[in-house]
């Protein structure tokens, strides 16, 4: 927002560009969960466009982005964050953007030092290079600190206008921010990506490891956003819903996967992935009975219902809480939160 | 008023029908209407902020049970 705003005070037109990989924490989960159904629904990075008074273009690169995250060429961060690779390669296609429509050169709000594995001074070249656009990504908020750009020394920009931050704190952005005038701002970056969330990233090594391959689609990512994860043995696992929200949601897979449902108490829809067998039914029914209204009674009833609609009733004897071993919740958690 | 072509944008989240709203309205000639139809309720945030950043408009709002109806009118840009 800062850099954008202070290439415009130059007189510039600047257009923003987000990028949508499937990974984004933004939109997904306050759909999904009935308990966020009031939480504001705002998309930060169209309320910053707003704000500035930009065009903003919404980029899906959900497909090539299966690409980028299984083998990064620079490794991963703390989790499956492959933050250097990831800023490579959206760099490199807002390059490919900015030369199909005409612009003549990219904005980012990168700070040396900022961020520990993608912001520092030695790999802010490595992004020029790698992502191909060399002397025509103007970093405003550090360029003093850099080698001077095209737009610098063509004028395009006044250099002395810019700024030397640098560092981990935030607080010289926003004092600048509020020297712009600018009153509020979105939630800074590091917190918008699923994959610096540790959880989340045991859960997707967790989907990898079992299906023996690093392939995704948009599907299994969106399903690691939701419901507990339980995988009770290695060949499949089970997906249950914690409320009503998640029960409806995880009722639009119901042709893509198996799944449970309890009849005689009220429970959740439960989907089952993997290569499941009659015995891991049961253990799988028992389960989801556990996490039913019923989960104290002495039997509960269930509905399993496969991919082509055949519907089978069960009747089990709900798992005891203190049966679920810790290392059955993918991740370690619980989905309580 | 207009015909409008419609978009079916159910069952995605967010921010998938304003990509999809963004990409059906580059190939629209301006004037026209497209009618697109979400349920997730984000879109009804989303959609008429990205109309505002680039020029349409926003017609009407409906809602029928879960499903969302946004009326766009194409702008000049």
């Amino acid at each position: 927002m800062l850099a954008a705003r202070v290439v415009q005070d130059h007189g510039v037109h600047v257009e923003g560009i987000n990028f949508y990989t499937g990974f984004c924490v933004e939109g997904h989960t306050h759909a999904i969960r009935s308990k966020d159904q009031q939480r504001p629904k705002r998309n930060n990075a169209l309320w910053v466009a707003e704000q500035l008074g930009m065009p903003l273009h919404i980029v899906d690169v959900i497909e090539e982005y299966k690409e980028v995250l299984p083998r990064p060429r620079y490794g991963y961060g703390a989790n499956l964050n492959p933050c250097l690779d990831c800023k490579v390669f959206m760099v490199g296609k807002a390059r490919e953007w900015m030369e199909a429509n005409g612009f003549d050169f990219i904005v980012t709000g990168e700070v040396i030092g900022q961020r520990p594995k993608s912001q520092t001074r030695d790999k802010l070249p490595v992004i020029n290079r790698d992502a191909g656009v060399e002397d025509l990504l103007l970093r405003p908020l550090s360029a003093k600190l850099l080698e001077p750009t095209r737009p610098e020394r063509e004028g395009w920009v006044d250099r002395e206008r810019l700024f030397e931050l640098h560092g981990r704190s935030r607080k010289p952005q926003f004092a600048l921010a509020r020297e712009l005038g600018i009153e509020a701002w979105a939630q800074p970056a590091g917190g918008c990506c699923f994959l610096t969330d540790a959880t989340y990233s045991a859960k997707l090594a967790d989907l990898w490891q079992a299906r023996g391959s690093r392939e995704y689609d948009l599907d299994d990512i969106m399903l690691l956003k939701v419901g507990r994860h339980l995988r009770p043995r290695d060949h499949f696992k089970l997906i249950i819903a914690r409320e009503a929200g998640e029960t409806r949601f995880l009722q639009g897979y119901k042709r893509r996967y198996p799944h449970l449902r309890t009849t005689s108490h009220g429970g959740p829809v439960a989907l089952i992935d993997g290569d499941w067998n009659e015995h891991d039914l049961e253990l799988a029914a028992r389960l989801v009975a556990r996490y039913s209204s019923g989960r104290h009674a002495e039997r509960v009833e269930l509905e399993f219902e496969d991919t082509e609609g055949r519907v089978r009733p069960l009747s089990v004897p709900p798992m005891a809480s203190d049966c679920v071993p810790d290392a059955w919740y993918v991740g370690g958690d619980h989905g309580d939160s | 008023m207009a015909t409008a072509e419609e978009l079916d944008c159910r069952h995605l989240l967010c921010p998938l029908p304003v990509i999809r709203t963004q990409a059906r309205v580059a190939r629209m000639a301006v004037g026209a209407e497209l009618q697109v139809v979400v349920t997730d309720p984000g879109a009804l945030e989303d959609i008429p902020a990205w109309c505002r950043v680039h020029g349409h408009e926003v017609v009407a709002t409906e809602a029928a049970g879960d499903e969302q109806r946004i009326r766009i009118r194409v702008g000049g840009g």
